[in-house]
């Protein structure tokens, strides 16, 4: 009883003094009503950080609100750059997708097995040109129809269910997202990737 | 010559040398002097030494540049200035860019236009910032001025593509189509193919900013008949193979604008584009990239010999393309960056960019979307002062900053004439020591003497505004955001800063005291904006009094017709009541309701079944005009009907007034007393009294 009343001094409520409720209803769910009316208000910034002031005395409305300190609250205008800039903003990255995807790459006849970031490459052709460049060897040139042509080696990686796969044939972000480790392939195996399994 | 006597007869007879002390000057002798004056500071001075010298500049001049399209009228721009072919407009305040303005607050175009194909029928160029205009208006433009040469159109809102194709087909002697940044409402990219198949005198065209696609080989036709083109700026649809294809038609442009560098190149394509864009010798602007990868950022590197400006603010680079690019950039005066370059890219910069004059980095990310893990730090700008001593103009968003890395800042680099440094975390203080930021605007404003513009950030208190108004001597601009501890702070700039033009301030414990304390200042600034501050309704009205040459006017969001009518009776006030909910039954007389129902629906039951119902006051529920004008007749049976916090708006009572005209219908605006916030508040000098447009939403005091 008595947190309702300092409650309802919090949101001055005495020009009204109107309290939901048949007589033995459930304070929680008064108070969460009451606390997601104030979220239909203008978000305007003295608001939001009252709100986190203010509430954090008060838990069981506290849930409603969002966990992260009261600076993160949206607010509007800010940072100061111009909606049209805004709009063009990079999608946010999470920690997990911040730090790096680190497969194993082996070449066939090479005595030891290097470690690439999927991450720093945004495509395929990218990614070809690394793993030229590590193993000095070409890749040959890709087709839907025939794989890699041109050359005796083929990039091949394994995917989620243990399958050995031809790079290429998917989108860059489905097999960055399935790729557990790369191969290159040398001579009769790589050509016999080359039709049509 | 000890004073200048007008001669009224400008015949050969005057032109012989009296023997006077005054010599005879004519007209024509002076204005053709003044008309070799092109600053506007300067025509200014001029025109205030005396009447003759006031009339000869006002003839003589052909560009005029309107800071704030409502401080003068079109009519008393022409009655002054009648041979004018230029004109700059700007319009809404400038943190519309951010949201705060609401939309149609004004700012329209149409009325100079309309006044101009008169009085200027030989317009040849309009440059718009933050103003509102339509298709209907820029149909107008096209077709009431035969010379019109130039259009250039930055932050505007109002029009669509289709307004842009009425340019394109009307104006015979377009040099110039220059669209940056608008809210435009992009319905195709027909209006490229709209330029006519003659048509050779353009000189730049930017669209970068234009998402729909435009018919390629239209573009193609265009870039090769006009040989005087220098800029041009595509949008991002632009592949590769098209850039290539447009290079190679026009290598002598100074300015570029790429599209999205992201498709696979053939080792083939590679090199041929790395040529086009050697052949680019006269080269100095680079801007567009999007999303770029890597291994294209080579083939730019022959073009970058003659770079002055390079924008990748739209791309997100790393550190280490940042610095493989910049290494071939050694004559970069102009540099913006997002973020994403972190500071090891900013040490590039110092490193490498020994020219460098400006400097922008701006967020690669939205920091309320996520942590700010990444971005940019002190370490980032200290390590550019450190090598670029020519820095005069920085606006810098990062993370986290300290006193003393200002405080070295600008001691390596004294001569900011633009100091905006955005901590993005609002109040955020010095994150070594703890303290306030004061000191390091402090050392800003003492050490950087030419300062004309400052935007100030991080945990601030009225100390900071004792510096600028002790020390900045030549502000022109200051920004203010979540900063001061009370209206000290705000004094001390208005007394202090004798330049102040624009003064603009949201978030800030700025109040009545602070805004009246020089109320006469304001005649000597363009404008002042406050929002989200503590001044009342009272206090713009006293300003607005006392001071009838400024239009006061608050903009009060509450008072829009299609927003929420807050607070709507019947016929007499509701007395303090406590309530619960009751069984809907048929000798029901009075039903209080809060919190509750979940549709029109609910609300017009009761209308409709409750025969006896005669009071009805209903509180924060979904119900809205739908459900007011349900039943608008049983209202004359009922006592009185409240309704507060539901969906209600003005338009739905206005009508329940107008179909029953015995019932009292009152709606209260909270935002209208006196004592309350004045939410925002926007004031500026005007010689055409208080604008006529103001919408509905805009209060003017």
């Amino acid at each position: 009883m008595e947190s309702k009343v300092a409650y309802q001094n919090e949101l001055n409520l005495k020009a009204t003094e109107l309290r939901l409720g048949l007589p033995g209803t459930d304070i929680e769910s008064e108070e969460q009503a009451l606390s997601s009316a104030r979220n239909n208000k203008r978000p305007l910034p003295d608001n939001t950080k009252e709100c986190g002031l203010k509430c954090s005395s008060d838990d069981a409305q506290h849930s409603d609100h969002e966990t992260a300190p009261p600076a993160k609250a949206q607010i509007v205008g800010w940072p100061p750059i111009r909606s049209y800039r805004k709009n063009n903003l990079q999608p946010k990255k999470t920690e997990a997708e911040a730090s790096g995807i680190y497969v194993k790459v082996s070449m066939d006849g090479a005595p030891y097995l290097r470690k690439i970031d999927l991450r720093v490459y945004r495509g395929y052709p990218e990614l070809l040109k690394a793993m030229e460049n590590m193993f000095k060897f070409t890749i040959g040139e890709y087709s839907e129809r025939e794989g890699y042509k041109g050359s005796e080696f083929a990039p091949t990686y394994e995917d989620k269910d243990g399958d050995w796969m031809l790079v290429g044939d998917v989108p860059w972000d489905m097999f960055m997202s399935s790729c557990k480790r790369l191969r290159i392939m040398k001579g009769s195996e790589a050509r016999g990737l080359g039709c049509g399994v | 010559m000890n004073h200048k006597r007008k001669n009224p007869d400008p015949s050969p007879d005057s032109d012989e040398s009296t023997t006077q002390l005054s010599s005879p000057f004519p007209d024509e002798v002076l204005e053709r002097v003044l008309s070799l004056l092109n600053s506007r500071k300067d025509r200014n001075s001029v025109s205030l030494v005396c009447k003759d010298w006031y009339d000869a500049e006002r003839w003589s001049r052909t560009h005029v540049f309107i800071g704030n399209c409502y401080s003068v009228s079109p009519e008393i721009l022409t009655r002054r200035f009648p041979n004018i072919r230029s004109v700059t407009l700007k319009g809404k305040p400038r943190f519309s860019d951010f949201d705060l303005v609401p939309p149609k607050w004004g700012a329209y175009v149409h009325s100079w236009l309309l006044l101009f194909a008169t009085k200027y029928h030989f317009l040849e160029e309009l440059r718009l910032k933050r103003m509102t205009v339509s298709d209907e208006s820029l149909k107008f433009l096209a077709l009431s001025f035969p010379n019109f040469k130039a259009l250039s159109l930055l932050s505007c809102d109002g029009f669509s593509t289709d307004g842009l194709a009425s340019i394109t087909t009307h104006c015979k002697n377009l040099t110039e189509l220059d669209i940056q940044e608008n809210d435009i409402d992009d319905k195709s990219g027909k209006w490229l193919s709209c330029f006519p198949e003659n048509f050779m005198s353009l000189e730049v065209l930017n669209f970068a900013n234009l998402n729909s696609d435009v018919n390629f080989e239209a573009l193609e036709r265009l870039v090769s008949r006009c040989k005087s083109l220098k800029v041009l700026k595509v949008n991002e649809n632009m592949t590769l193979e098209q850039l290539h294809r447009l290079l190679v038609l026009a290598p002598h442009l100074r300015e570029l604008g790429t599209g999205s560098l992201l498709q696979e190149l053939m080792p083939r394509q590679h090199s041929e584009l790395k040529s086009a864009f050697n052949n680019c010798k006269n080269l100095n602007i680079l801007s567009g990239f999007y999303e770029v990868t890597s291994i294209f950022l080579p083939v730019l590197y022959p073009a970058c010999t003659n770079l002055t400006f390079l924008n990748l603010s739209y791309a997100a680079l790393r550190s280490d393309e940042l610095s493989n690019l910049l290494i071939h950039c050694p004559l970069l005066q102009r540099l913006w960056v997002q973020d994403s370059v972190e500071d090891e890219g900013l040490e590039a910069v110092g490193s490498n960019c020994p020219l460098l004059e400006e400097l922008r980095v701006f967020p690669a990310s939205d920091p309320f979307e996520d942590e700010i893990l990444h971005g940019v730090t002190e370490t980032g700008f200290l390590a550019v002062s450190y090598g670029c001593k020519k820095l005069h103009y920085v606006l810098y968003f990062c993370r986290q900053m300290t006193n003393a890395a200002v405080a070295t800042i600008v001691q390596n680099c004294p001569d900011f004439t633009h100091f905006r440094l955005c901590i993005m975390n609002p109040r955020q203080p010095d994150y070594q020591t703890n303290e306030p930021m004061d000191e390091a605007f402090g050392a800003v404003v003492k050490t950087c003497t030419k300062l004309r513009r400052l935007a100030v950030s991080g945990l601030l208190t009225d100390l900071t505004f004792e510096y600028i108004g002790k020390y900045a001597k030549n502000l022109e601009t200051l920004s203010v955001a979540f900063a001061g501890s009370s209206d000290w702070g705000m004094e001390c700039v208005l007394k202090g800063c004798p330049k102040l033009r624009k003064l603009e301030i949201r978030d800030c414990p700025f109040g009545n005291a602070a805004l009246l304390s020089s109320f006469r200042k304001y005649e000597s600034m363009r404008s002042l904006w406050m929002s989200g501050c503590k001044v009342t309704m009272d206090g713009c009205r006293l300003l607005a009094q006392e001071m009838p040459r400024l239009n006061v006017e608050v903009i009060r969001e509450c008072g829009n017709d299609g927003c929420q009518a807050d607070k709507l009776y019947g016929q007499e006030r509701m007395p303090h009541l406590l309530f619960s909910l009751f069984e809907l039954c048929t000798n029901l007389e009075t039903l209080s309701v809060a919190f509750a129902g979940s549709s029109d629906w609910g609300m017009e039951c009761v209308l409709k079944g409750c025969p006896k119902l005669r009071k009805l006051e209903i509180r924060d529920c979904p119900f809205g005009n739908a459900a007011l004008l349900s039943s608008f007749r049983k209202y004359e049976s009922m006592r009185s009907l409240w309704m507060s916090g539901c969906k209600v708006t003005m338009d739905g009572c206005r009508l329940l007034a107008q179909e029953m005209p015995r019932l009292n219908v009152e709606v209260i605006r909270e935002c209208g007393n006196d004592g309350c916030q004045a939410d925002k508040l926007y004031v500026y000098r005007s010689v055409a009294g208080p604008r006529k447009d103001a919408p509905p939403f805009v209060l003017t005091l």
